[in-house]
């Protein structure tokens, strides 16, 4: 297994891979997010009822698997016409994916400020938008911080799934490399370990902070 | 914008197979349920044991399982194993790495609802004359596994998730195989792949009510 025909070259070539990957992560991520806290806050504010359109249209983006969504967001975009690139497809759908889950993340988050307390900020005169910026946000980030990070991550990993729409990401480059080179093992070593690399260390940054930040202890 | 006719008679004319592909992909996903199901509890009885060789293996796995893709792991399955001589059928690859994955989170679910049992419950047991094994079998389990019973449920909707990527090893006689079969015959994506997003939404929903529906019956008392 040590006398492998890889080299450096293909070594950069996973390398890239993996920069494509973090690329769709973080493009739709934080897109994905700003979503999320907007749909978050419509979903706090309007209540359950008034909400539900709009939750039963992101409960879709989690009842369907992602490479459905990607296929139908492919196919969509070429029945309409918009000329996008995969990549830019990748992203739309995996923006709204990311805005299902963050949806909730961050509609958990503002419940879980104390009504006394956002009412004490509303009697010394804040307005409804001072009160959000200056007491349910602070207070709403520190609980829906682990779980955003955990969503981050489930993001980067589901992310290999836009290898179906031609993106050459890390798990497509490595498969690329297994095709060329015939070693498959060892290069899905290398990729699984490049994955393992970025995700492992943040996750157990999520699972500090959840532990530290924990309202119980 | 939309100079697209929509052929949607010839997607439903083939319902009936795709029906009959939900219902590989049903099988897929409860078969590694039950496979991740069980592992996960040996996982949890090999970090209780205080075996360092076994807490080891039960560590790797579960952070292993959580990150990395599962994609990666079905490619685990289906490539990589090759390199030992085990060639697994795209079923069994795609069985193989949900069951793997399944496993780690369910694991990882189940050390949560661990800390909800006292120890004292298990001092308890061993004090009644049960051995490590008794007590865990008969005091811990039953408990631990009420507790992470819903974060279970949600990890079946995952595993029915999960099999789509099974079109990606070859799979085709699943939702998402067959769907691909049919796409690929016909070149009516949107059509074919938006009926599958339907039976897979329904499929899922249908899991969550009967889980609930089973938590209600179950959990009573």
């Amino acid at each position: 297994m040590l006398d492998t025909a890889l080299t450096w070259n293909d070594l950069l070539f996973l390398g890239q891979g993996a920069a494509m990957t973090l690329a769709v992560t973080a493009v739709s991520v934080a897109a994905g997010t700003i979503m999320g806290i907007i749909f978050g806050v419509i979903r706090f504010q309007a209540g359950p009822i008034w909400s539900m359109p709009l939750m039963f249209f992101l409960d879709i983006f989690r009842s369907v698997p992602l490479l459905i969504q990607l296929v139908l967001g492919n196919a969509l975009q070429s029945i309409a016409k918009l000329g996008w690139p995969p990549f830019t497809t990748s992203c739309v759908v995996l923006s709204l994916y990311t805005a299902a889950y963050c949806t909730e993340i961050v509609r958990g988050g503002i419940a879980s400020v104390p009504v006394t307390t956002r009412r004490a900020g509303r009697s010394l005169g804040m307005t409804w938008g001072q009160d959000m910026r200056y007491i349910v946000a602070p207070l709403a980030t520190r609980v829906s911080l682990p779980a955003w990070i955990g969503l981050t991550l489930g993001v980067m990993k589901d992310s290999a799934l836009v290898l179906w729409l031609g993106l050459i990401e890390l798990l497509r480059a490595s498969q690329i490399l297994v095709t060329r080179l015939q070693e498959p093992l060892f290069i899905l070593l290398i990729c699984g370990a490049i994955y393992f690399i970025i995700s492992f260390p943040i996750a157990r940054l999520g699972g500090y902070l959840e532990r530290r930040w924990s309202p119980h202890d | 914008m939309f100079n697209y006719t929509f052929h949607w008679n010839q997607a439903l004319r083939a319902l009936p197979q795709m029906l009959d592909g939900a219902l590989v992909t049903l099988q897929v996903a409860v078969l590694s349920m039950v496979i991740g199901l069980a592992c996960a509890i040996a996982l949890t009885g090999f970090r209780l044991s205080g075996s360092r060789i076994l807490s080891g293996i039960a560590a790797v796995w579960v952070e292993v399982a959580r990150n990395t893709p599962a994609l990666f792991q079905i490619y685990m399955a289906h490539f990589g194993l090759g390199n030992f001589g085990i060639h697994l059928s795209p079923y069994a690859a795609l069985l193989a790495g949900i069951a793997f994955n399944n496993a780690g989170y369910l694991a990882e679910n189940f050390r949560g609802a661990l800390k909800a049992i006292p120890e004292t419950q298990t001092r308890a047991g061993r004090s009644l004359g049960m051995n490590s094994l008794q007590a865990f079998r008969f005091i811990v389990l039953p408990q631990m596994l009420r507790v992470a019973y819903l974060p279970a449920t949600n990890q079946m909707v995952w595993a029915i998730l999960m099999t789509s990527l099974g079109v990606t090893v070859g799979m085709n006689t699943d939702l998402a195989g067959v769907t691909q079969e049919l796409n690929a015959r016909s070149f009516r994506t949107f059509e074919f792949f938006a009926i599958a997003a339907v039976i897979y939404y329904f499929i899922a929903k249908a899991v969550t009510l009967a889980a609930r529906a089973l938590a209600w019956r179950m959990f009573r008392y």
